[in-house]
């Protein structure tokens, strides 16, 4: 993979690019499902191809291909350079990058145990326990389970003399209870919705997740909620669970402070955002108690955004985001940092495979834990709802008016959790509802959840990011109006 | 016109004999091998400049085996011939490892499949340079008015082949040009995309013009408060909105009871102005004629006069319930069965002109975003409108509104259409593309309000 990558740059060099960056990816995954008692989707993948970026002429050029022979690495180089110069035909101005150092570096993520060595039967046995075990409730009518696993080696060459070889594992597990009765369709999902959890782990995290333990209670649960009162409508304390405040952070934070939307390269798709330049450094983004860290390196956690250097060659780095309340940081890459005057980017270029460009992506954006115990989180409110995983999510296009379902919230009364209520759903504006926060459960209950299924960029790329997060308080938060 | 070299029917034969060697010297004789190669081009523009242009060339096989009542799939981009006995082998012995099922059917029979022809040299000679002066052109529309163009041209030509072990041989080849732009002003926005398989079809300078005129209508957009209003959507509105329903078209999700249609086909359920079809051999439609399986895609009219008539049925649904497949099937094996892909709904002879002159307090709407199932049975979805909101008062344009954030069932929303126009193939962000009218809509439910 490493002579693919020289041969790869060297190609490019020779025509005169600037500056070029070459990613040789070979992947491998397994995805086993299960659905009422029977295999589902069982597949395995490999794909193995080569990415050649380049600028010539002030402007930027990509072409990739699975042709890995010596013609076809000489016509992708040759390619990516044409486009560069067709680029020139609508140039304003020289693309310039903020400098960075060369790394010749090799690393993997660590993995205790290799998902690969676990057979697809035994995938297949315990998934289809976990479905017998949802399908023993009655009124559940139709359950689904599901596990992947990847291992992905990327080896990234770049003409200032950069050589980095990283290896990621990622393992994914999850399962769904589903009851329709009457009008009503109601689900239930563990340990989260999107297929549950995903981690930068082996199949560790298979064991961890304890999936048969919990598949009685969630089978009993979507059945449940068929019985109990609607979520109702008007402002009240609101509590999240981890997971839902994971996405929340996702779609409130982590997409507003990407550098590229800011400076409108996804006007046309993703959109743009409320986090414009004269905001940073001033915007009261949240309370006081809110810190939120951009985070990519292995000690924040095994999370989907965690790796040691970006499909730029940009190290592994930590950044706020959020200070105390105040906001304090975007996410950038090589191109955007120098846009705004910065020295270096700090690491968060992402590529959904060799065959796409890296962009400005959501690495690990997490909200730091708090001081509060459990107790105190849920004690703090006389009146509140506490809701639980997602089940439905939107934005508009530049982040500020949101609305969340959840698959299923409970009554506080009293700081108590009361009667069960189905059909929860809030909304409000990005910053007043961070400025709300009044309360964030301890390090002891912070999760790094993942997000497999993050979309941006035309071409649409897809990514997982992760996002740590502990139960939250929000106080006057508008309730139920998807149901109004 | 002509067709797609990049994957010749001798190359298909050739890969696919080594397939069914490996699997022969494996004691495995039932084999379906799905196989694609394509290119795809996007020049991608933001602030009135090229940012991003790329290419990506890339093929695949992906083999099925079948082995005693149990099914598998393995997937590779690599052709050579280690590779190809490679993933034969890993098919055949993840097969093994699983239980029979008694209800897996053999593989599909050959049956004849009609041509449909989509492959034009217009978009498969697209080039970095043509591509680049379209681009230029269409910003070259907006920067004198001192407006901001964001947006992609993309060429994609593609083959797909899908062979058998039962001499089942299915091929198809199609080129896909589109264009979209998104043109920004102070505080306001327009939008406008098409898509065709001849790119010679495609107005980039007509829709540079229509995204300019939107962003220069709706500058200082007023608020409105939330409410119900009546609605004209225009065809990329409806299609990303009336396409999230139909996934639900399908046999298996009723069986599984997780479609809204649920106990609810054979019924009224939406306006009797209402009618839908599945139609792949459509003139504005796109897509291959055979379904994961290789059954050849029929016709289905899904709604008629607001009853729904027909839902789609992979083989292995319509061997279930005694009926004759659609061709809607995925590739198996997999959880959802089977959906209809090749909308095509149909209109009515109002044009959107005339329905804002009919229209004495209302919203016209461009383009909507980020839409997701709030219900899955009374089918509430929510979203938002983006980039091009007008108020119509008096059956007049009265200038740009802020965006509002929607909380619609669609249900409801098909029981409500008062007009419909022509019927266009359209192309939005949120659906596959359809070919729909522009349809106005009393009560649609506006529920918030954003801040641009």
């Amino acid at each position: 993979m490493k002579d693919l990558a020289r041969n790869a740059l060297d190609a490019a060099v020779r025509r005169g690019a600037s500056y070029a960056d070459v990613r040789v990816i070979d992947e491998r995954e397994r995805h086993v499902a299960t659905k009422n008692g029977k295999a589902g989707d069982v597949s395995s993948s490999s794909s193995l191809g080569l990415g050649v970026r380049v600028l010539d002429n002030g402007c930027w050029g990509f072409a990739a291909t699975d042709n890995l022979s010596a013609e076809g690495i000489e016509a992708a180089a040759a390619l990516a350079v044409e486009i560069a110069r067709a680029s020139g035909i609508a140039k304003k101005q020289d693309v310039t990058l903020a400098p960075e150092d060369k790394y010749v570096v090799e690393w993997a993520s660590p993995c205790r145990i290799d998902p690969f060595s676990i057979s697809v039967d035994q995938n297949l046995a315990l998934l289809l326990k976990i479905d017998e075990e949802l399908r023993r409730q009655d009124g559940v009518t139709l359950a689904e389970t599901s596990m992947s696993f990847s291992r992905t080696r990327q080896v990234f060459a770049s003409s200032i003399g950069s050589l980095i070889d990283q290896t990621r594992h990622i393992t994914g597990a999850g399962f769904v209870a589903y009851s329709y009765k009457g009008n009503e369709i109601q689900k239930r999902s563990y340990p989260n919705s999107f297929g549950g959890q995903h981690q930068l782990k082996g199949y560790e995290l298979v064991e961890e997740l304890d999936l048969l333990a919990h598949a009685p209670r969630i089978a009993d649960e979507a059945v449940a909620l068929h019985s109990a009162e609607q979520c109702p409508e008007g402002v009240f304390d609101l509590i999240l669970d981890s997971s839902q405040l994971g996405l929340q952070i996702h779609e409130s934070v982590g997409h507003p402070i990407e550098l590229d939307r800011v400076l409108g390269s996804e006007a046309n798709y993703a959109g743009m955002s409320f986090l414009t330049l004269d905001k940073l450094g001033k915007l009261r983004y949240g309370s006081d108690q809110v810190n939120v860290v951009c985070d990519a390196r292995l000690e924040h956690g095994p999370g989907l955004g965690t790796f040691a250097f970006d499909d730029e060659g940009v190290p592994a780095q930590g950044t706020d985001i959020i200070r105390d309340g105040l906001f304090v940081g975007y996410m950038t890459s090589r191109e955007t940092a120098a846009a705004v005057g910065e020295k270096r980017s700090n690491g968060t270029m992402r590529a959904d495979g060799w065959g796409r460009i890296p962009l400005i992506r959501m690495t690990n954006v997490s909200l730091k834990p708090g001081r509060q115990s459990l107790d105190e989180v849920f004690g703090g409110t006389d009146r509140g709802i506490y809701m639980e995983t997602n089940k439905s999510w939107s934005i508009d296009d530049k982040r500020y008016n949101f609305q969340f379902g959840c698959e299923i919230a409970w009554e506080i009364r009293s700081g108590k959790r009361g009667r069960m209520l189905k059909n929860p759903s809030y909304s409000g504006i990005s910053t007043e509802f961070w400025n709300s926060c009044a309360a964030i459960a301890g390090p002891e209950h912070w999760t790094l959840w993942g997000t497999p299924n993050c979309g941006k960029g035309q071409p649409e790329q897809v990514m997982g990011t992760g996002h740590g997060a502990s139960p939250s308080r929000f106080t006057g938060i508008k309730i139920g109006g998807a149901y109004e | 016109m002509s067709e797609s070299e990049l994957l010749p029917r001798t190359r298909c034969e050739e890969i696919f004999g080594r397939v069914t060697a490996a699997a022969k010297s494996e004691g495995v004789s039932d084999v379906e091998v799905m196989m694609g190669v394509g290119s795809h081009a996007l020049t991608r523009f933001a602030n009135n400049t090229i940012h991003q242009n790329v290419a990506e060339r890339g093929g695949y096989i992906s083999v099925r085996a079948l082995v005693d009542g149990r099914t598998a799939r393995a997937n590779t981009n690599r052709l050579d011939p280690e590779s190809i006995r490679r993933v034969t082998q890993d098919a055949i012995a993840i097969t093994r490892l699983q239980a029979v099922d008694p209800e897996l059917l053999p593989l599909a029979d050959p049956q004849p499949c009609p041509a449909v022809h989509r492959f034009f040299d217009s978009t498969a000679g697209s080039t970095p340079i043509s591509r680049a002066r379209a681009v230029k052109a269409a910003i070259e529309v907006a920067e004198p008015e001192s407006l901001t163009a964001a947006g992609i041209y993309s060429a994609t030509q593609s083959t797909l082949a899908l062979l058998n072990s039962r001499g089942l041989f299915d091929y198809y080849s199609e080129t896909m040009a589109q264009f979209s732009i998104t043109v920004m002003g102070a505080d306001s926005s327009g939008w406008a995309k098409a898509s065709a398989c001849d790119a010679a079809a495609l107005d980039s300078l007509a829709l540079a013009r229509s995204a300019a005129a939107k962003a220069s209508g709706s500058t200082g957009p007023r608020e409105m408060p939330p409410g119900r209003y009546t609605v004209i959507l225009e065809p990329a509105a409806v299609l990303d909105l009336v396409g999230q329903m139909f996934g639900d078209f399908s046999a298996t999700a009723i069986a599984d009871e997780r479609s809204f249609l649920t106990g609810r086909t054979q019924e009224r359920l939406f306006g009797d102005n209402i009618s839908i079809a599945d139609d792949v051999y459509h003139a504005a439609q796109s897509g291959a004629p055979f379904d994961g399986e290789g059954v050849p895609r029929k016709k289905l009219t899904l709604v008629e006069g607001g009853v729904v008539r027909q839902v789609a049925y992979s083989r292995q649904a319509a061997h279930k319930a005694g009926v004759e497949p659609t061709g809607h099937g995925f590739p198996l094996p997999n959880e959802l069965g089977e959906a209809p892909m090749n909308i095509v709904m149909a209109g009515g002879d109002t044009t959107v002109e005339q329905m804002i002159a009919s229209t004495d307090h209302g919203l016209l709407v461009t383009r909507l975003w980020y839409i997701r199932e709030v219900d899955p049975y009374q089918k509430i979805m929510t979203g938002m409108t983006r980039d091009g909101t007008f108020l119509i008062e008096g059956g007049r344009i009265a200038g740009g509104v802020r965006n509002f954030r929607f909380n619609q069932s669609l249900v409801e929303l098909l029981s409500n259409v008062e007009a419909l126009s022509a019927a266009v193939r359209a192309s939005g962000e949120e659906a596959f593309d359809m070919v729909v009218p522009a349809m106005k809509a009393h009560n649609f439910h506006f529920t918030e309000v954003t801040r641009f």
